[in-house]
């Protein structure tokens, strides 16, 4: 008996996990007092929202000790520490924006870093929630369509008048008062559900083959409804909410899915021609997207209009060049929206390539721990819904990531857990709860007792 | 994601020192005012230098007399970026020159600020001020130069600006200033002696003259004619001397009396004799077509090519389209006071380290040589009796042998002409050689030439040779 409870710890690697949050509180700890030494500010100041977020954080832990026990013990320290890099640079744009306006002589504008540790909050307690009332993903494959319904209703609720604001020239928030929120970020989750329970029933289907070419099998011509369904959803937040990066990242989430599901390239094949034939419409129908487009050929001549956020950008991560600034010591106030979709750049100019690198992989191994646990789930559903959480954040992570860096048109949205904003945060957070939810199925032997008997005889 | 990171390496590692250099990018700006940029010295006094504040941007660059060395020092600030030496220096002064490379080092075990390196002018303080004196806000420029290592003496533009107004933190008063500057019609901003080029007038006639005796055929006491008035080639203009007289007895002088009394018609004729060639090639050799990094970059002086012959004659007086700079007709002084070698023009004397180690002396280096000795010292005795019995009378200096050439150069007919005057002092082996110009300074005559430049050449004269 002793020799089971062993075994079983061992497998859950629940303590490797505790040490690597510890460690991650660490070094965002560090990070704080570091804007705080190099900026000349209190240098307690992040010991009581740091406290908090170090509470919430254990209480994460516990809950996942006690309710997904096998899931993967690196997903939530890896999104931890992002979340913790992005509020000390958040903290560190507060500062500056501070020190600005004592020069001005005008009143400082309230510091967002507490907000963000309100939404933090709340993100951790619906991860909890969530671990807690969905104890098997696989009853969300019942909700399918209601989560379909919802999500697509979520996406377009900000165009109802009086309900939806337009901020920054995009069509994206909801005013529920108090405060706005971003139903497109919730949206993104129910919508992977959706993707994930109807291919699941359809995949066999889909996965037919009409005629080859090349050796890629072609897609029966009465199959591809769901995917022009999907195309002219993307293209409608496209033209409606001028939000380029949602309407990305809904028609790439679908056509990974697809491809997941089913195992055709074609289906790759056919939705790049869409994405192809839908960039060239929207360049030539829409001045936004136009100039989008002729931002990312040539910045430079329009440096100081259209092209300011990213040549300013760009500047930042130059002058951080390979090992940055260091924290407090650059000037990534100077970019535009550094507190949201350009954090990227901000901590580019301060913790420089060698950080950013960091970061980077950080994502990577939340991808790849996702994708692991995809693999390793042994029921379809999970397998898709898995893969499909994943490939958001990746893809996310990718549009705008790539949007800040230039290397593909630049687009609105946020850095997933490193970026400013509540929805995003709390949306990313319940993510990962269903992310965990599915890993914790996929690690956790078919009956446990049987498992560790054969393992032991 | 590894494109992403393909990317960004390239960004932050391959493209960034091009991205960090690109105009409009305010963290250099940013980063060069965190910290302590160095002086500008003038005989190890600052003339400009950081002070720290309490203000967003620490430190305050302040300029003493600062309307006086403007045209050497250019201004700095945050807004509208450097000129003069503040932007030609600017890796010296801000420290990022890589001669500094072991005191950043340095810098960074001891935590200590960064600070810039200092730059020493060749600028000589009195010579300087007699000359922003005597201009007194008239429209004009002062060049002088020590003729034996080129260094520049004196720098002055006038109407002058105050550099200590755009390097304010107070960007209201910047900006009211920088429009006033901008609008005012007498662009105080403009470095007159560097960059603006004007018709040199009868100060030409010092290179023509230079031609004449490397040309071998003419010596200071040979005959040319010298009538009131000579008609030119396929043209009906006749040019006449100011004088509106002959310059001599039955219509004839001598070169010597020539350039003494500025004779128009000698000096045409002369032109026509030479021909284009010699006299281009003279010009040239006295550094017309070149242009001067002192460092800052000094405009190009002009003689014309493809005249005709009653188009030589006129540039052979300094008109039609000659253009020159004041440094320019400074050299041309120069190098006549130094033995025929004309030394390139330089205005930096030493660049220091942080810690005022001297890290570079300015050498005196050789432009070209323009003429032989004793042609140059003919030229040189021509020019003393310019000064002694001729048009130069007003740059007299007791006890000192001064040599001079006066001119008023028209720009068109009917608008006031331009007064010139390059003085030389003491003309043989000349320890100061300077050139004037006010510009509209009225009267078209050669009288405005010794009664408004020569003064001020003087005065500048005085100055260096503490007399």
């Amino acid at each position: 008996m002793t020799d089971l409870i062993r075994l079983r710890k061992i497998s859950t690697r629940r303590s490797a996990e505790g040490s690597a949050l510890a460690l991650a509180w660490l070094v965002g700890l560090f990070a704080w007092v570091l804007v705080d030494l190099a900026t000349g500010n209190d240098l307690k100041s992040g010991f009581v929202p740091l406290g908090c977020v170090g509470v919430l954080l254990l209480t994460a832990h516990i809950v996942v000790r006690w309710q997904a026990p096998y899931a993967d013990p690196v997903i939530l320290p890896a999104v931890a520490m992002l979340n913790l890099l992005g509020l000390a640079m958040i903290h560190r744009l507060d500062v500056s924006n501070q020190k600005l306006a004592d020069i001005r002589g005008v009143a400082a504008p309230t510091p967002d870093v507490y907000l963000q540790i309100t939404w933090l909050a709340v993100g951790l307690l619906l991860f909890c929630a969530v671990l807690f009332i969905i104890t098997d993903h696989r009853r969300l494959q019942r909700l399918t369509f209601t989560c379909g319904v919802t999500g697509i209703l979520m996406l377009f609720l900000p165009l109802i008048p009086g309900v939806g604001v337009e901020i920054n020239g995009a069509q994206l928030w909801i005013d529920l008062g108090v405060f706005t929120i971003q139903p497109g970020e919730i949206a993104k989750i129910l919508l992977t559900i959706f993707f994930a329970g109807f291919l699941v029933t359809r995949r066999h289907s889909l996965a037919l083959i009409n005629r080859k070419v090349i050796g890629i099998g072609f897609p029966r011509a009465k199959d591809v409804g769901p995917l022009l369904i999907v195309w002219a959803a993307a293209l409608l937040v496209l033209i409606l909410e001028r939000d380029l990066g949602t309407s990305l990242l809904i028609f790439g989430l679908f056509i990974v899915m697809l491809y997941v599901a089913t195992g055709r390239r074609g289906w790759v094949i056919l939705g790049g021609l869409l994405l192809v034939v839908s960039s060239f419409l929207a360049f030539k129908t829409f001045g936004h997207v136009r100039i989008r487009f002729s931002v990312w050929l040539d910045p430079f001549s329009q440096a100081t209009d259209n092209g300011y956020q990213i040549v300013q950008s760009l500047y930042g991560f130059a002058n951080g060049g390979v090992f940055g600034t260091g924290w407090g010591r650059g000037y990534p106030q100077l970019v535009p929206f550094a507190k949201t979709d350009f954090i990227t750049s901000a901590l580019g100019e301060e913790l420089g390539l060698t950080g950013l690198i960091a970061i980077i992989l950080l994502y990577v191994l939340t991808i790849e721990r996702g994708a692991r646990a995809a693999v390793a789930t042994r029921d379809q559903f999970g397998n898709l819904l898995a893969i499909g959480l994943t490939t958001a954040i990746g893809l996310q992570t990718f549009i705008v990531i790539g949007g800040v860096t230039r290397l593909i048109p630049l687009t609105g949205l946020t850095t997933p857990f490193l970026s400013y904003g509540g929805s995003s945060l709390v949306a990313n957070y319940i993510l990962m709860a269903l992310l965990l939810r599915v890993s914790n199925s996929a690690r956790k032997p078919e009956d446990s007792d049987l498992a560790v008997v054969g393992l032991s005889s | 994601m590894l494109a992403l990171i393909a990317n960004l390496s390239y960004i932050q590692f391959f493209n960034s020192a091009e991205l960090r250099h690109k105009p409009g990018n305010q963290r250099v700006l940013l980063a060069e005012y965190s910290k302590q940029r160095g002086p500008i010295l003038i005989s190890s006094d600052p003339i400009a230098q950081s002070k720290t504040t309490n203000d967003a941007l620490k430190y305050l660059r302040t300029y003493a007399n600062g309307p006086t060395y403007a045209a050497a020092t250019g201004f700095y600030s945050f807004v509208y970026g450097a000129t003069g030496i503040e932007q030609q220096e600017n890796d010296v002064l801000s420290g990022s020159d890589n001669r500094f490379f072991v005191d950043r080092l340095q810098q960074l075990f001891a935590n200590r600020q960064p600070q810039g390196g200092a730059v020493e002018l060749t600028i000589n303080p009195r010579a300087q001020k007699a000359a922003m004196d005597a201009l007194n806000g008239r429209t004009g420029a002062v060049v002088a130069i020590d003729p034996s290592t080129g260094a520049i003496l004196a720098l002055a533009s006038s109407p002058s600006f105050d550099p200590n107004r755009l390097a304010s933190h107070d960007t209201t008063d910047m900006q009211n200033y920088w429009q006033y500057l901008n609008e005012n019609p007498k662009q105080p901003l403009l470095n007159r002696p560097l960059a603006m080029t004007l018709p040199p007038g009868s100060t030409f006639k010092l290179v023509t003259a230079a031609a004449a005796l490397e040309s071998g055929n003419y010596r200071a006491d040979s005959t040319l004619p010298g009538p009131a008035s000579i008609g030119l080639p396929n043209s009906t203009h006749r040019l006449g001397n100011w004088t509106h007289n002959s310059c001599g007895y039955n219509d004839k002088t001598t070169l010597d009396n020539a350039l003494a009394v500025s004779c128009n018609t000698a000096f045409a004729w002369l032109g026509m004799k030479l021909g284009e060639d010699a006299i281009s090639e003279q010009a040239k050799k006295f550094g017309f077509g070149t242009s001067f990094a002192v460092p800052m970059n000094a405009a190009t002086s002009v003689f014309p090519s493809g005249l005709d012959k009653a188009q030589t004659a006129m540039s052979a007086i300094g008109q039609f389209d000659v253009q020159a700079t004041a440094l320019q007709m400074a050299l041309v002084g120069a190098g006549i006071g130094n033995d025929g070698v004309v030394m390139r023009p330089f205005l930096v004397s030493q660049v220091l380290g942080p810690n005022l180690k001297v890290l570079e002396n300015a050498t005196p280096q050789q432009f070209s040589r323009a003429m032989t000795a004793a042609n140059a010292r003919a030229l040189a005795q021509m020019m003393m009796h310019v000064v002694d019995r001729g048009t130069g009378s007003n740059a007299r200096i007791y006890g000192v042998a001064v040599g001079g050439k006066t001119g008023t150069a028209e720009t068109s007919a009917g608008s006031p002409a331009h007064a010139w005057f390059v003085g030389i002092a003491p003309a043989v082996n000349a320890r100061v050689a300077v050139a004037v110009v006010l510009q509209d300074g009225g009267g078209a005559t050669e009288i405005s030439g010794n009664g408004l430049a020569a003064p001020i050449a003087r005065a500048v004269m005085q100055a260096v040779l503490d007399k």
